[in-house]
């Protein structure tokens, strides 16, 4: 039976990973944005995200009081240690299907950033005010984008719909009535379709929702991302800035 | 009180040898002081006092500086520590600790009047005040080169975490903007 400790280090290593594998995904959009100011904001949303996740694992190390700190979660765990959501380690795509997934997340991010800013653990609540601030405008940024996108040309629409449609079943897990947020739904629900009507979207046909990420079990794409984010601290033990 | 030996342009008169006796609030004053000079790496217009950074001096026995992040990622959160290390250890005060907290969150309504206007002077917008508690509604920002309010925002995310992109529709100049927050 996993004491109290345990489950609260396991708590905030999911807050921690689902930001810091997010931020991780946005970098791969530096320099490659489709123009100057998409470059900026992908890269200024996964800043935030890093942040937050230097925060979130910095207070898991804590908690679990084994000596490790956000750096040494970020870089010497493998991909079976993650417990990030298997959303936000899904391939950037095009923009729009990044937009989708950020979309998708940022709603749920924001929803979940003011339960935790409410919650009693205050080193939590702590990180949790702080990162609402920021996490409002990665949702109002990538829904301007949907239904810019949605509402766009033929070619912006139909892609918004099959990022969308790419990104929608891994959505169920965010609410799993075990590792999720069950209580979050309705309101997210809401958001996203005033979203998607403003766009001219239809919701995505629904899709039986995959899920394993809280538990480890990850899509084959984290792997990829790690090996590439945790290289140079594995190859070079040790090394500083 | 809080003795020093050796404090460095300071301003402060010493009689014979180099000791300084400080008490809790004369401390507060001379830190918050230096800090004042210690400009923000990013904005260098503005002190880390004028932005609301440094939070506050704590004196007793365990004295240090309580400071507070702008955005949990930013960069330059790191070259803040090590300028208000340097200034310290500088003046002689190297038994001043920096601490930093996250409760309550930074927000924009902590930029002092000055700061703002040496924000607008430097050419971004300042933030408007009290706006943190609408931060995402639909104001516009002001151009700080010709005042106008004719001004339409470029990109929401700017040169740095703290900033967005505007343009102004009368004098043409693009300019940046501190984000409410």
């Amino acid at each position: 039976m996993p004491g109290g400790n345990d489950v609260l280090f396991h708590h905030a290593l999911r807050l921690g990973d689902d930001a810091l594998i997010l931020g991780q995904r946005l970098s791969e959009w530096c320099g490659h944005a489709p123009m100057l100011e998409v470059d900026l904001a992908l890269a200024n949303i996964a800043l935030d995200l890093v942040g937050q996740a230097t925060l979130f694992l910095g207070v898991a190390g804590e908690i679990e009081g084994q000596g490790r700190d956000a750096d040494t979660l970020a870089f010497h765990r493998d991909v079976l240690d993650f417990r990030n959501c298997l959303l936000v380690e899904q391939p950037n795509g095009d923009f729009a299907q990044t937009i989708a997934r950020q979309f998708l997340f940022s709603n749920w991010h924001e929803l979940l950033m003011r339960e935790i800013a409410a919650a009693s653990e205050p080193r939590l609540a702590a990180i949790g005010a702080k990162a609402v601030k920021e996490i409002t405008y990665h949702a109002r940024y990538a829904s301007e984008w949907v239904v810019r996108l949605g509402d766009g040309t033929a070619d912006s629409r139909a892609r918004m719909i099959a990022g969308l449609d790419w990104m929608w079943r891994f959505v169920d897990e965010l609410f799993d009535a075990k590792d999720g947020t069950p209580s979050l739904r309705a309101e997210w629900d809401a958001r996203i379709a005033h979203t998607l009507a403003e766009a001219n979207l239809e919701a995505p046909k629904p899709r039986r929702g995959v899920k394993g990420g809280r538990l480890g079990h990850h899509s084959e794409h984290l792997g990829h991302l790690l090996s590439e984010m945790q290289f140079l601290p594995r190859a070079y033990p040790g090394a500083v800035w | 009180m809080h003795k020093f030996e050796q404090l460095q342009g300071l301003g402060l008169r010493f009689r014979g040898d180099d000791t300084v006796y400080l008490d809790d609030k004369e401390l507060k004053t001379l830190v918050l002081e230096l800090l004042s000079h210690v400009p923000d790496p990013e904005i260098p217009c503005v002190s880390i006092v004028d932005l609301g950074i440094v939070r506050d001096v704590r004196s007793g026995p365990a004295p240090a500086v309580i400071i507070t992040p702008t955005y949990t990622g930013c960069p330059a959160t790191f070259a803040i520590h090590a300028a208000i290390r340097t200034a310290l250890d500088e003046a002689g005060l190297k038994d001043i600790r920096i601490e930093t907290t996250l409760s309550p969150a930074w927000t924009t309504d902590w930029i002092s009047d000055a700061g703002r206007e040496k924000l607008r002077a430097y050419g971004i917008a300042p933030p408007p005040k009290g706006a943190a508690r609408h931060s995402l509604q639909e104001d516009r920002a002001e151009c700080p080169r010709c005042g106008s309010s004719r001004t339409e925002e470029i990109s929401r995310f700017g040169s740095t975490p703290c900033k967005s992109l505007h343009r102004c529709l009368d004098c043409s100049e693009p300019f940046d903007r501190f984000k409410c927050h």
